[in-house]
């Protein structure tokens, strides 16, 4: 320990050691190319991606059912209750007596709005509730908000067998064409929530405003989104058009259209026009296309950020 | 080092792809002093500009890592060390330079990421190993082995909340450990715990390198980069300030600590030309260090294991059978055990200028933990005991032990409470 063992001869030492180091890896990285890249979005092995949000889902939906004695009744009866409510009000003071099957049209549209809130408030503050994940291990950031999603997607496909219920009690049946039908508008409607949930996320990080701001705006589409009053009732047909522009009005429609009772207006009808119906569809690629972006942007810095 | 010069034109098999290639790495966090949180502040102040604070936490780190190697990172709290750890794992994205990792890399920077209270054994297991990187698949399958491993198979379908603290960190490691990576980044955090934990951790990353996996280990503890570390590097700052035989990084690192030689706002006790030393200087005492029983000197003591003390004399001037001592003591200057040639009545023999001699104690640490000081002292024989060198507080270590004893030192005893005969009494 003493201090002459200290002295230049060992800075002589080091510095040799670590110029040695660092020209040995000047060599090694020229010949390796290019490095890792750091947190990303996907990530590279895709079936990775999958993987987790598979298994974070899965058991994010066993702790719901498992968590209380009724679990999943309680699942159904959030979304039951609101439709008992509404369907005394809209069937004992306001009457839509000229809307075919309106209990399973107000059903469908609940379910329906509850998978958007799912996605979209569960999506919100996904990242930063998962901060120590994000914080403490490399993994696919969009699995994040997407699980959420997926986690929506197993409730809303429980809520639809009772619809499924409801509707066949009410007196409708089932069509042939709900094979082709009903794909592509689930398609949309994911698209649409994931779409939302995944933006939400990313900008939620930065500016912790954007929860209330986004209850404000999910209240509003609850009014404007064709669930509670339908198109039909609507006076003007300038308006109903507007309203049918927003992607997920018209594809609460379209699917009422094709699911409940096709004598129902569709989309393109309640345009009456085949290439309007584009609107609906560029807002829905534009809110993707958006969300990625910005998600894809944040995602190397989310655990600088957090 | 044993590592051969490689140039870019000669074939790639020549030395084997190295495991780790961090090439000028440079980080630098922008913190906001005052930090916009929400688009009203946005909005209301569109024209300030926050402040930013830049912290550069890595300039310019370069290092290679062999295949097989035990590679130590070291530093000082906030010198950069986690901020490497985790551009390398990818959880922070590189703003210079690159980092090349060879085969699949594993993280242990926390255990049991991922890990949800409200659910049983089987599912955690499989949501960290999917975390961690195996298909769910893989993470079934290894179910079994994560189970046997942690010794949990009572509890296999109770919810974690229900486990203790213990159970947790045992079932999080042996799914880590059931990761089949080639690189394993460990954070010293895993070594906390209680000290059987931590001895059966290494033994598995000893394992892990002896099967050809490399293993970096960031850490403050000296002793285990003297232990286990191939090489070592010491990050200040930012920067690489050693790299190499963790012997001298280790030294490196306790000068960084304690400033000796060019720090100038050292502590008293850290500059040693101030420490007290007194006798006529026929012997100077030159070096103390205690060693392990390989030999390897060492600055922390492990309660009841064996230790050497030893110092080194250098003599100026001819002085005949010299008498060598060591005084421990604890911070508050408690004497807790001396020794000494004198008392073990041995025969020093007589020494010319210029040899030299080495004094050894050797015993089983009976300090209680904390900090201990050894100061050692060269006498003349005879009456008086006068003073040739003495050292005061040349060398500390610290002992560390999972038992306070609730005095200054540990004594081996055994411990018994039984029921007597009753007596009766008339």
């Amino acid at each position: 320990m003493s201090t002459a063992t200290l002295a230049p001869p060992d800075d002589e030492r080091k510095r040799a050691a670590i110029e040695e180091a660092r020209v040995r890896a000047r060599e090694a990285s020229a010949l390796l190319g290019p490095g890792i890249a750091g947190p990303t979005a996907i990530g590279v092995p895709a079936r990775r991606f999958l993987a987790l949000i598979w298994t974070i889902s899965v058991s994010e939906f066993k702790l719901r059912f498992y968590g209380s004695a009724l679990g999943y009744f309680w699942q159904l009866m959030r979304p039951l209750l609101l439709f008992g409510v509404l369907y005394l009000f809209f069937t004992q003071f306001v009457r839509f007596s000229n809307v075919h099957l309106y209990p399973v049209v107000l059903l469908q549209g609940i379910i329906l709005f509850t998978f958007v809130t799912e996605c979209t408030q569960g999506g919100v503050s996904s990242l930063v509730d998962k901060e120590t994940l994000v914080r403490k291990i490399q993994f696919p950031r969009l699995a994040v908000p997407m699980s959420i999603v997926l986690t929506a997607l197993f409730n809303l496909t429980l809520n639809y067998v009772i619809v499924i219920l409801f509707l066949v009690i009410q007196g409708g049946r089932p069509h042939w064409t709900w094979l082709y039908e009903f794909p592509p508008l689930m398609f949309a409607l994911i698209a649409f929530s994931s779409g939302a949930a995944v933006l939400l996320s990313a900008l939620y990080v930065r500016f912790r405003d954007v929860r209330p701001i986004w209850e404000v705006i999910l209240q509003m589409l609850y009014f404007v989104s064709l669930i509670l009053i339908p198109v039909e009732s609507v006076p003007s047909h300038t308006l109903r058009q507007i309203l049918v522009m927003n992607p997920f009005a018209a594809i609460v429609q379209q699917l009422r259209h094709a699911v409940i009772d096709p004598g129902a207006p569709s989309v393109t009808d309640v345009l009456s026009s085949d290439w309007l119906v584009l609107v609906p569809i560029a807002i829905l690629v534009a809110i993707v296309v958006v969300g990625y972006v910005t998600f894809d942007r944040m995602a190397p810095k989310v655990a600088e950020e957090l | 080092m044993g590592m051969l010069p490689h140039l870019p034109w000669m074939p790639e098999v020549k030395s084997p792809r190295p495991a780790v290639v961090v090439d000028g790495l440079a980080k630098t966090f922008t913190l906001p002093t005052e930090q916009v949180h929400t688009l009203k502040e946005r909005a209301l102040h569109p024209f300030r500009r926050s402040s930013m604070e830049r912290l550069e936490a890595l300039r310019g780190v370069s290092f290679v890592v062999e295949p097989g190697e035990f590679f130590g990172i070291v530093g000082r709290n906030g010198s950069g060390k986690s901020t490497l750890l985790k551009c390398l794992a990818g959880i922070y994205r590189a703003d210079q330079g690159s980092i090349h990792v060879n085969g699949r890399l594993s993280t242990f920077i926390e255990l049991g990421v991922g890990f949800n209270p409200d659910l049983a054994a089987r599912d955690n297991v499989t949501i960290n190993g999917v975390m961690m990187g195996l298909t769910p698949r893989e993470a079934r399958d290894r179910f079994d082995a994560v189970i046997e491993f942690s010794e949990l198979e009572e509890f296999v379908d109770m919810k974690l909340k229900n486990y203790s603290s213990g159970m947790q960190v045992r079932l999080a490691f042996s799914v880590a450990i059931q990761v089949d990576a080639d690189v394993l980044l460990i954070d010293e955090v895993l070594a906390v715990g209680d000290a059987a934990f931590a001895q059966k951790c290494f033994d598995v990353f000893y394992r892990m390198r002896d099967a050809g996996r490399t293993v970096l280990l960031v850490t403050h503890d000296m002793g285990a980069v003297k232990r286990f570390c191939n090489r070592a590097l010491l990050l200040e700052r930012g920067e690489v300030v050693d790299f190499g035989d963790p012997d001298h990084v280790a030294r490196s690192y306790l000068e960084l600590n304690f400033g000796y030689g060019h720090a100038p706002d050292a502590g008293p006790q850290d500059d040693e030309d101030t420490r007290e030393r007194s006798g006529d200087q026929a012997a100077q005492l030159v070096d103390a260090w205690f060693e392990d029983e390989d030999g390897q000197r060492v600055e922390t003591l492990v309660q009841t294991r064996a230790v050497r003390f030893r110092a080194r004399a250098e003599f100026a001037r001819a002085v005949d059978h010299p008498v060598m001592s060591v005084l421990f003591e604890d911070a508050d200057r408690h004497a807790l055990f001396a020794t000494s040639t004198e008392w073990k009545e041995l025969e020093t023999g007589s020494f010319a200028p210029g040899e030299t001699a080495t004094f050894e104690a050797a015993f089983d640490v009976p300090f209680a933990p904390g900090r201990v000081y050894a100061t050692p002292v060269i006498t003349h024989r005879g009456a008086g005991m006068k003073v040739i060198d003495r050292r005061d507080r040349l060398v500390s270590v610290v002992v560390t032990g999972t038992h306070h004893s609730g005095g200054l030192v540990m004594v081996p005893h055994d411990v018994s409470f039984q029921r007597s005969g009753r007596e009766v009494s008339a």
